[in-house]
């Protein structure tokens, strides 16, 4: 369930934002006849909300602990950068799944429901978050009963990697889950949380930027278009600036 | 029931780039006229101003600008056998919502069609013999001819600002630009774009191999530029978020920066946003459009009647909304008779990979439509006699910003994760580098566009079902122009490259372009086209479809956007000079 407690964060970014949301929330734009000029009007931007850090919004903890395990082996630490885990991944996904993106705002979720061929794309009423709570459980099922009751957080990366690439390649069969779409969605939310900007919650002091050398959100590079073979050398910015710019709470 | 509004010389469906222009030209003449439009309004500051415009999360993944399937969406298949499933969410193309339509995210590469395309049948059959074309291939000329439609590229050019070097000015080639293209009667407004790295490497190993290559003609602006409807624009800043996003520099044209402003200062013009149209209404003869209704957000349906009724709504919604009000027969594949939803046909592109040897390619530099290009193997610009295929497509470097959670090069063999994807991740992605092929779509008797049995919209209207794969003809066109992109890569010595030509079947999950063309095509002959060659309705004559690629009978090998606009510019002034003088068909 999408916890009911703490909708101001996403109902705000939802008016503003996008239309599907609004579709949803039922809190309609309103339409409008507009003549004799450009309607502009204060206030009317709407900038993404940032992420703060805090208690999980989508994840109960057990989630959150194999989801941080997971993204911490899809992207592990190392002497290049921080992994997953401390990027934010994790939070990043949390923050996603509580949000329009979760519900599958906007889609079109009509039925009838049919497998169809590869070339009709995802054809489920599951939306991205009831995916990742039937996933996780069942993942969490067949560890246990494959590694004597333990949890996901608790093995061995190498047999982390294991259960992993099992879901990856089919090997392994949860039950009434499909693993290998299962991480799938996990794969992507986790790279979107590496290299989306840090306003989201992942991509932490912009450690995915900073490995591949993506300059971020900069605007201008007039000056550095014919400089062929020179590294650009400006490290990254963010939408907010750079992490040692912004106030820390 | 309905709440009549006052009636108006004019309504547009749709305030894209089609509709913005239509409705500039026709409110210029003193007509009255209101635009009815299903998204909301955007413009430049409020919507992407350069302090978040950069957020590829939002635009290039989550599509914030783009139409929620949940409004509209289409069921989809390959083949007539097939049962037809809903795009639950768009992938594959991605259409456009509100003020600006898709002119707000494109990419802004703006070509003009060559002039044998116009009359690609008889152009083939003379060269090559009818007996070459194949049975199935339903292709077309156009009711137009490149000569009568070349003053209105270069309108649309000088609105949009469009960067380039001109080729072929009034018959006299030009060395630096494109030797292929047909007669322009004045150079691009502004010249061409600086090239980031990867485009200046291809285009010195395409000379080598003794092509021609050219800048792209881009709508992403080289300098600060003022439009002949007194408009300012701003010179790109190689931002790299530029397809799939707004552009915050007033740099890149859109109905937004290069019309918009002066036609909202018009006290004969509004628009009505957040509002969709969900019928054409028809008088008791069928012949004669009263109006249209809309709906509004808070479901109020609401009838506007209007004289002449333009259909401005993207190329796909054209021909729903077509279906929909029962203007024009449907067509029937089986029988082959009917015209609205044939000749539906897309585009057909493919890629190049490669990693070069020790080159920092700062691959994030980017424009959404610079790049070098060659062209010889476009349309019939080669001889197709042995052949096997008919058709072709340019090619080049043309890189729109290496966004890290998109684009994100690694060497073959590379896990998918861990920390080998990790190092290569970090290892490659200044130096990995894409080039690709942009090709023609021909029309075939089983592509076709027609209302679905089972799916319906919010509204419980029947979605546009379309039916579509790649024929032979261009799986081995593409297999070609693949090969002969190869060759250039490997002029360019890479560690490594993965040629991909594209094959069927035509995936809805792969994006390609959102070059959708055709059901509502534009032709001499009423038995196999909607509208005559001044984009106006063979059954309606009040009721025109000025310039969508709906009209197009085929889809040749250039993005769509530059005939788009010279159509609408052509039929603003056939009903500006012709039929507001003498109201009834034209043809
Ligand atoms: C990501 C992307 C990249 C592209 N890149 C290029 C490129 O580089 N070069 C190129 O040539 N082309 C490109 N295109 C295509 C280009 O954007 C279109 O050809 C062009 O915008 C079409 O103009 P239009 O006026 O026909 O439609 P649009 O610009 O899409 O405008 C149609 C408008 O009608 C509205 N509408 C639809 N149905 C209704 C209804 N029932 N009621 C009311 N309003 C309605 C829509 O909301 C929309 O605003 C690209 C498209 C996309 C999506
Ligand atoms: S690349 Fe140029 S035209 Fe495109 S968004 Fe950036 S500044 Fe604007």
């Amino acid at each position: 369930m999408i916890d009911g407690s703490r909708p101001s964060r996403m109902s705000r970014r939802s008016l503003l934002v996008s239309t599907a949301a609004l579709l949803v929330t039922g809190a309609a734009a309103r339409a409008r006849t507009i003549t004799q000029g450009m309607p502009w009007e204060p206030g009317t931007a709407s900038p993404p909300l940032q992420v703060r850090a805090g208690p999980w919004m989508f994840f109960t903890p057990d989630e959150a602990a194999t989801v941080e395990a997971a993204v911490d082996r899809l992207i592990p630490p190392d002497e290049r950068g921080p992994g997953g885990k401390d990027a934010g991944c994790a939070v990043y996904i949390d923050r996603q799944l509580a949000g329009p993106y979760g519900v599958g705002a906007g889609l079109y979720l009509r039925p009838p429901f049919m497998p169809g061929v590869a070339s009709q794309g995802y054809q489920s009423p599951d939306m991205p978050a009831a995916r990742y709570r039937a996933g996780l459980k069942a993942l969490a099922d067949y560890v246990k009963a494959t590694f004597a009751g333990k949890a996901f957080r608790d093995l061995a990366s190498a047999d982390q990697d294991q259960v992993l690439s099992g879901l990856e390649t089919g090997k392994i069969a949860l039950k009434d889950v499909n693993g290998a779409q299962f991480f799938a969605l996990l794969l992507q939310n986790t790279q979107e949380g590496f290299f989306a900007d840090p306003v989201y919650g992942g991509n932490k002091d912009m450690a995915g930027w900073k490995l591949v050398g993506f300059p971020g959100a900069r605007y201008d590079y007039r000056d550095w278009v014919e400089r062929y073979n020179e590294k650009y050398p400006l490290p990254p910015v963010g939408i907010m600036g750079r992490s040692d710019w912004t106030v820390k709470e | 029931m309905a709440r009549k509004l006052p009636r108006k010389d004019v309504v547009v469906v749709g305030l894209g780039w089609t509709g913005s222009i239509l409705a500039y030209e026709l409110a210029k003449q003193g007509l009255d006229v209101i635009a009815i439009e299903r998204g909301p309004w955007r413009d430049t500051a409020t919507d992407f101003p350069p302090g978040y415009a950069q957020d590829e999360l939002r635009y290039g993944v989550r599509l914030d600008l783009f139409l929620r399937p949940q409004q509209e969406t289409l069921t989809v298949r390959n083949n007539m056998k097939q049962t037809a499933l809903p795009i639950r969410s768009f992938s594959g193309f991605l259409p456009g919502n509100g003020v600006g339509g898709a002119g707000v995210h494109w990419n802004g590469q703006t070509w003009r069609f060559l002039p044998s395309d116009f009359n690609l049948r008889s152009h083939l059959e003379q060269r090559y013999g009818a007996d070459k074309i194949p049975a199935d291939m339903t292709i077309q000329d156009w009711p137009v001819s490149y000569d009568e439609l070349e003053s209105y590229y270069d309108r649309f050019e000088k609105l949009a600002g469009i960067s380039g070097k001109a080729g072929n000015l009034n018959g006299q080639k030009q060395a630096g630009g494109n030797p292929f293209e047909g007669w322009r009667s004045s150079e691009y407004p502004t010249p061409p774009l600086k090239q980031n790295y990867g485009s200046a490497l291809f285009a010195e190993a395409a000379q080598k191999l003794g092509y021609s290559p050219f800048p792209r003609p881009s709508a992403n602006i080289s300098e600060a530029y003022t439009n002949p409807l007194g408009i300012r624009m701003g010179q790109c800043t190689y931002c790299g978020f530029c397809e799939r996003f707004g552009c915050g520099n007033y740099a890149k044209a859109s109905p937004q920066v290069c019309v918009l402003p002066a036609l909202m200062r018009m006290p004969n013009f509004s628009v009505q946003t957040e509002s969709e149209v969900t019928k054409i209404n028809l008088d008791s003869t069928g012949k004669r459009a009263t109006g249209v209704t809309y709906v509004d957000t808070s479901g109020e349906e609401w009838e506007q009647p209007a004289d002449i009724v333009l259909v401005c709504a993207f190329s796909l919604f054209n021909v729903r909304l077509m279906l929909l009000s029962g203007i024009g027969k449907p067509y029937d594949p089986v029988s082959g008779k009917g015209v609205v939803g044939r000749n539906y046909a897309y585009q057909t592109t493919s890629g190049v990979s490669m990693i070069l040897k020790d080159k920092i390619l700062n691959s994030f530099i980017a424009t959404g439509s610079g790049g070098m290009m060659i062209d010889e193997f476009n349309g019939d610009n080669f001889d197709h006699k042995d052949l096997g295929f008919f058709g072709g497509g340019y090619m080049g470097s043309g890189q729109t910003g290496a966004r890290p959670i998109t684009t994100l090069p690694v060497p073959k063999g590379t896990p998918k994760w861990g920390a080998q994807w990790k190092k290569a991740a970090a290892e490659t992605y200044s130096s990995g580098y894409g080039i690709s092929t942009h090709g023609s779509s021909y029309s075939y008797r089983d592509c076709y566009l027609d209302l679905d049995p089972t799916y319906k919209d919010h509204f419980g209207r029947p979605l546009m079902r379309m039916t579509f794969d790649f024929h032979d003809n261009e799986i081995k066109m593409s297999q070609f122009l693949t090969d002969r992109l190869a060759e250039i890569a490997k002029a360019l010595d890479p560690v490594e490259m993965t040629a991909s030509p594209r094959k069927g079947p035509w995936n809805s999950t792969i994006y390609q372009t959102t070059h959708n063309t055709g059901g509502t095509v534009m032709g001499a002959d009423p038995e196999t086209s909607v509208v005559n060659r001044y984009c106006q309705s063979w059954d309606v004559s009040n009721v025109f479809v000025p310039g969508g690629a709906s009209v197009f009978p085929q889809n040749h090998g250039y993005n769509p956007t530059g005939t788009v606009g010279a159509l609408a510019y052509w039929t603003a002034d056939a009903i500006k000079d012709r039929y507001l003088k003498n109201p009834g068909p034209l043809v």
